[in-house]
């Protein structure tokens, strides 16, 4: 056994894999981060996004990466974690 | 000896071994002259001894699976019982194999050594290689990219603090500390009420970065946490900040090495700390406890990552707490309290025990409420320094109790809600009564700390003290694993 494996310290009632946070159960009166990762037309798909989104009764913030090249920064993730319920990461060409 | 008619023998050797290579030519003797009938098993390296045609045991599976302990071992197979001989003594091999030329020149006697699965860590190495069904616990396997301390935070399985890797190699090694078997069931955890097995104590115990002899000790705090007088389950879920405070008596806390001396509630002693955080895993891990779920605490507190320690037994006209619970002193005794952080009692002047009660009592008052009677039990824990004022006044701990409660016995009316411009306070009912502050059995006092500095302190109880919640527990248990109720 290599190194790697670890004992179960759980009940065990959840899957092994990490969990994903709970999803949203409505968007109403939610804020949506729309974070544009700047490819070429981001901007136009997003926006409609934004307006089925906003029809939905979500409140939307828009952000965007300086470079789709790179991860964005730790600033940037920790201000949509603050001020967003939940965030879509756009992605276009 | 008994000799079958068809005799057969294995032999267990290591090259590393100066008895074993002494022998070579006793095994190369007895390989000829009872050629087939003898089996030599090495531990260390397969070209060993000669003209003895070997099995390469360096895996250690057949000295495992037949409990070798020393080296050379001769077993005679042929035998109802698998009689043994170890190291050389040239009488008894004779005998044994039947050979009575065997072994001529060498010297007559020589001792083994150790076989290899006798080396340190060994045991739990091999159980782990070749008893596949000892842990239970579903294995998490991480991929190589994944820093295995990040990894446990990741699974949520920390209390915000780094943990120790719970590996099954860690995990065997703590239950190597107590005799429990790994499959037995405790009992049910709170709040999710999930069976929790030695093991899953073990798992959580290495995360804490416990040692084994502190298991026996985790264990038992373990069992009185599950406890129904304790209510587990309500002090989890409560708004208020209490939380499990661990106090160790008897001789466990000096063979294991817990703090009752100076900075015993603090940090730095490794087994106060992680005994304590044990339970706090295990309640996280086991009964699903997290914070913000179940567990609602309006601020919490700090001992809530830990909170244990031991108390000083060093004065023998002093009872322990564990004597209060009716325990002897030579007994071993994890007690828990549903309580919180820490409240000073400074008393520097007092040079009477009439004098240092009024003080005590006093700050006693300040539990919960200043206005609160009867709600939450405390702990008063007395210094050193103090004990010595009140053993010089000539009095015993029963007569501290005695005083305090007569301290703490006041008029309803002072206390009713809005008394004193105060809207907090005991109901309108209470107005003819006289109450006490702590309802009977409801103050309990240990001693600890430092020689040095009169102060004492207060660890405030759960407003939901006594049979409606939660009661001070006790469990005994030994520290050799030889557990009893």
């Amino acid at each position: 056994m290599s190194d790697m494996t670890l004992l179960d310290p759980t009940a065990e009632l959840n899957p092994v894999e990490r969990q994903l946070l709970p999803r949203l159960q409505s968007l109403s009166g939610a804020t949506v981060g729309l974070l544009d990762i700047s490819k070429p037309r981001g901007k136009e798909f997003l926006d409609e996004v934004e307006s089925q989104l906003t029809e939905l009764g979500a409140t939307v913030k828009r952000y965007s990466k300086p470079t789709f090249a790179r991860v964005a920064p730790k600033e940037l993730t920790q201000r949509i974690s603050i001020e967003c319920d939940a965030v879509i990461e756009g992605l276009a060409d | 000896m008994n000799q079958s008619v068809e005799p057969s023998y294995a032999l267990v050797v290591k090259k590393d071994c100066p008895t074993c290579a002494l022998i070579e030519p006793v095994i190369a003797e007895l390989a000829e002259k009872i050629a087939g009938k003898l089996t030599v098993y090495v531990q260390d390296d397969p070209s060993f001894p000669a003209n003895s045609n070997p099995i390469d045991d360096r895996s250690l599976e057949f000295s495992y699976n037949n409990g070798i302990e020393i080296v050379p071992t001769l077993i005679d197979l042929s035998a109802d019982s698998e009689d043994r001989i170890y190291g050389w003594d040239k009488k008894q091999w004779r005998e044994f194999t039947g050979i009575s030329s065997l072994g001529e020149g060498l010297v007559d006697f020589k001792p083994g050594c150790g076989s290899k699965t006798q080396d340190p860590g060994m045991d739990e190495v091999l159980a782990l290689r070749f008893d596949s069904g000892l842990l239970q616990a579903r294995k998490v396997e991480l991929a190589e990219s994944e820093d295995i301390m990040e990894a446990c935070f990741e699974r949520g399985w920390t209390d915000g603090l780094p943990v120790v890797p719970p590996t099954p190699i860690r995990v065997m090694r703590m239950l190597s500390g107590s005799d429990r078997p790994a499959d037995e069931i405790i009992g049910n955890m709170p709040p999710d009420y999930r069976p929790c097995s030695i093991e899953k104590i073990a798992i959580n115990a290495v995360m804490a970065g416990a040692k084994p002899e502190y298991f026996p000790t985790i264990i038992a705090a373990a069992e009185a946490a599950l406890l129904d007088k304790f209510c587990m389950h309500g002090l989890l879920c409560t708004t208020y900040f209490s939380s499990p405070v661990l106090i160790v008596n008897g001789p466990a806390t000096r063979q294991i090495g817990m703090n009752s001396g100076v900075n015993a509630l603090g940090q730095g002693n490794r087994a106060n700390a992680t005994i304590g955080r044990s339970l706090q895993l295990l309640i996280r891990n086991v009964g699903g406890g997290v914070p913000g779920g179940i567990d609602r605490a309006t601020m919490g507190n700090p001992g809530k990552y830990t909170y244990c320690f031991a108390e000083d037994e060093s004065d023998a006209d002093w009872p322990s707490l564990a004597m209060d619970r009716g325990f002897d002193r030579d007994q071993s005794v994890v007690s828990l309290f549903a309580g919180d952080g820490l409240t000073p009692i400074l008393d520097q002047q007092s040079r009477t025990a009439e004098s240092l009660a009024k003080s005590m009592a006093a700050s006693l008052r300040c539990v919960a409420n200043i206005k609160l009677f009867g709600m939450a039990d405390a702990i008063l824990v007395v210094c050193p320094e103090h004990r010595r004022l009140l053993k010089d006044s000539g009095w015993s701990k029963a007569d501290l109790k005695a005083a305090l409660f007569d301290e703490l016995m006041t008029p309803g009316s002072e206390v009713l809600r809005g008394a004193n411009g105060m809207a907090e306070g005991m109901p309108a009912k209470f107005k003819d009564k006289l109450l006490n502050k702590f309802r009977d059995d409801g103050l309990h006092i240990v001693s600890t700390g430092g020689t040095a500095g009169m102060f004492s302190a207060i660890i405030g109880g759960w407003v939901a003290s006594g049979e409606r919640g939660s009661q001070l527990v006790s469990k005994q248990f030994s520290i050799t694993g030889d557990e009893n109720e």
